[in-house]
């Protein structure tokens, strides 16, 4: 039906204009990346003057070589990687049992427990009682309080129970008839037949882990425990205050612009990396999670 | 009775079980014993569930127990449970208070403009993906515009902030080749909005246009054969068959949004407002969380954020009875 030689002039024009359109929506989307990294490698002076538009400007390393110098980047891309891979297993040792069981029909109460999960999409406490739960079970400034009071949300947990549900009950059958319980049958059958739905639930709670910033800036004080969105966001603050100033230095080897630019670079390439990853998945899991509640 | 879901064609074990349990039933009957016998069976599923219900409680359910600190003269010393209640003081106070009466209206003027400039684009996108032939043209356009929705806000504020600022920003460096002064866009209130929302735009619009890409996959293809046999371009094609059937999802869509309103992403607002503009910038939970993290104001910050929490709970249930009625009647 989409044949090119089947086209007719008007058809051809069409498609085109709209190639073109794409490919201008694509460039635009790509260019902040491409404008952050020629900056990451420009010198200081020619990043505060402006003169970066495509390429760096006096390409140097200057401002890579100040950041791999300041313990703290070091720090907090450690307790990044705590964050994301510690609340990763974390969630999904919450999730997976927790889905089995409410995916299952015997489970007294199962309408009101599934009620009870989902209730916390539609209504949210808010910032302050969370905060001050937070405090109240002594949390504050905690890595263990980050790691474990993001750990389940209510979407990842009906995503799951909603694949769970639709695995026909003649796969566990015959474990069953081998005498395997319950926690035989989750190991077994089911985890091995969702792998595609584990996937993606790994894969959110990766990404979200690994953006996180609110909650760390608010609930960590001790710079030894910061994330590394934290640590761009105390860099980014101190260059806009700079810029108030609007102060040039002619000789700046790095300023503040190729510094943030350099760790937003160092902290989009873990990114790159798995992103083909997720790419393989998250279309499969928007549509899982487009399933009703 | 409690297994009598499972049909269990040839399983022995269960059919036995079943028997004795019927047997039992019927002579000693009691819900206690029925109850003992089932957990006996089943407790396994229960351990299962405790942890995440425990956490459910410990986490999300125990802070809406704290809400009630809206109604209430909180101290930090007295505590949730002891501090005095004072009614609905704080919520007098909430609306003859003109900077939250100013974060309501920032946030629905935000998500207005949202939904105005941000709902069509991912659709947009969707129906222009579905135009081009060429298959690794189009799979390399999508993986570039799906990245942005992957890439943290404090990263796309960065790169804001780099890109629009007055001395070192690309966008006044062009500025600057038309012989004009430069802006300060961070810091002018008027720039605020269309910023914000262009980021949205850039940052969700190719991610946002998958469920659309997916409903138009589920168009019929027959519909586009005898279209092309009654002669009709690509661009009519467009508008008389794609358009039409992805409408249910494009509805669906709509009421979700429209029930998340006062829903903005609130992270990225924090990032880059400025006190110049919070006079456009300033939504609800940024008001919260400097009333109440920043000044301590815990009471009256929770009173907005119950506000904006009730608001927001009556949209969604409203915009979900809508999307369940409309998916009910729909064709798919």
């Amino acid at each position: 039906m989409m044949n090119w030689n089947l086209y007719s002039r008007g058809d051809k024009f069409f498609a085109i204009v709209v190639s073109v359109l794409i490919g201008m929506f694509t460039v635009a989307t790509l260019y902040p990346f491409i404008y952050i990294a020629a900056v990451s490698f420009s010198s200081g002076f020619a990043a505060q003057a402006g003169k970066v538009v495509l390429t760096p400007i006096d390409a140097t390393l200057e401002a890579y070589g100040y950041i791999i110098k300041d313990p703290q980047f070091w720090i907090s891309y450690r307790n990044t990687f705590i964050y994301t891979i510690g609340g990763t297993l974390m969630s999904l040792a919450f999730i997976i049992p927790g889905a089995y069981a409410l995916s299952r029909r015997q489970l007294k109460g199962r309408r009101f427990l599934n009620l009870f999960v989902a209730f916390t999409m539609w209504f949210n406490a808010g910032l302050i009682p969370f905060f001050l739960n937070m405090r109240d079970l002594n949390l504050l400034d905690s890595m263990f309080g980050i790691i474990l009071a993001f750990a389940v949300n209510a979407f990842n947990i009906i995503l799951l129970r909603n694949f769970f549900e639709a695995i026909p009950q003649s796969f566990e059958e015959a474990a069953r008839m081998d005498g395997a319980n319950d926690f035989q049958v989750l190991w077994k059958v089911f985890i091995p037949l969702s792998k595609p739905a584990i996937a993606t639930i790994t894969l959110f709670c990766i990404v979200s882990r690994w953006n996180g910033f609110f909650w760390a800036m608010v609930l960590l004080q001790s710079e030894e425990k910061i994330p590394l969105q934290v640590f761009l966001r105390h860099t980014i603050a101190n260059l806009s205050d700079n810029d108030e100033f609007a102060i040039v230095q002619t000789d700046a080897a790095f300023s503040a612009e190729t510094v943030t630019a350099a760790i937003i670079v160092c902290s989009i390439i873990p990114v790159l990396i798995v992103y083909p990853f997720i790419q393989k998945y998250f279309e499969k899991g928007i549509l899982l999670g487009g399933v009703k509640e | 009775m409690v297994q009598g879901n499972t049909p269990a064609p040839g399983s022995a074990i269960e059919s036995v079980e079943d028997t004795p349990d019927t047997l039992h039933d019927t002579f000693t009957d009691s819900r206690g014993s029925r109850l003992y016998d089932h957990f006996k069976r089943e407790w396994q599923i229960y351990v299962m569930l405790l942890p995440t219900i425990v956490w459910f409680l410990v986490f999300l359910y125990k802070p809406m127990y704290g809400l009630q600190i809206a109604f209430k003269d909180y101290s930090i010393f007295r505590g949730v449970a002891n501090s005095p209640w004072i009614g609905l003081e704080h919520f007098e106070t909430l609306f003859s208070n003109d900077q939250f009466i100013r974060a309501v209206t920032n946030t629905i003027k935000i998500s207005a403009l949202n939904l105005l400039f941000g709902f069509p684009a991912p659709i947009i996108l969707a129906l222009m993906f579905n135009e081009i032939l060429h298959a690794t043209y189009k799979k390399t356009a999508q993986t570039i515009v799906y990245l942005p929705h992957f890439i943290s806000s404090v990263i796309i504020a960065g790169i804001v902030i780099t890109a629009f600022s007055p001395t070192a920003g690309i966008v006044n460096t062009i500025i600057g080749w038309f012989g004009l002064d430069p802006v300060y866009f961070l810091t002018q209130p008027q720039w605020f909005r269309p910023i914000f929302v262009g980021t949205g735009i850039w940052q969700e619009a190719g991610f946002g246009s998958i469920v659309f890409l997916a409903a138009i996959a589920g168009v019929n293809p027959s519909l586009y054969e005898s279209a092309v046999v009654d002669g009709a371009n690509r661009w009519q094609m467009m508008w008389k068959i794609t358009i039409p059937s992805i409408l249910p999802t494009i509805l669906i869509m709509l009421i979700i949004r429209i029930g998340n309103i006062m829903e903005v992403s609130f992270e990225l607002v924090i990032l880059l407002y400025h006190p110049a503009t919070y006079e456009t910038a300033d939504v609800v939970n940024t008001w919260v969380y400097r009333q109440g993290l920043q000044s301590g104001q815990y009471d009256l910050a929770a009173a907005a954020g119950l506000f904006n929490a009730v608001v927001a709970f009556v949209l969604v249930m409203t915009a979900n009875t809508l999307s369940r009625r409309f998916s009910q009647t729909s064709l798919w």
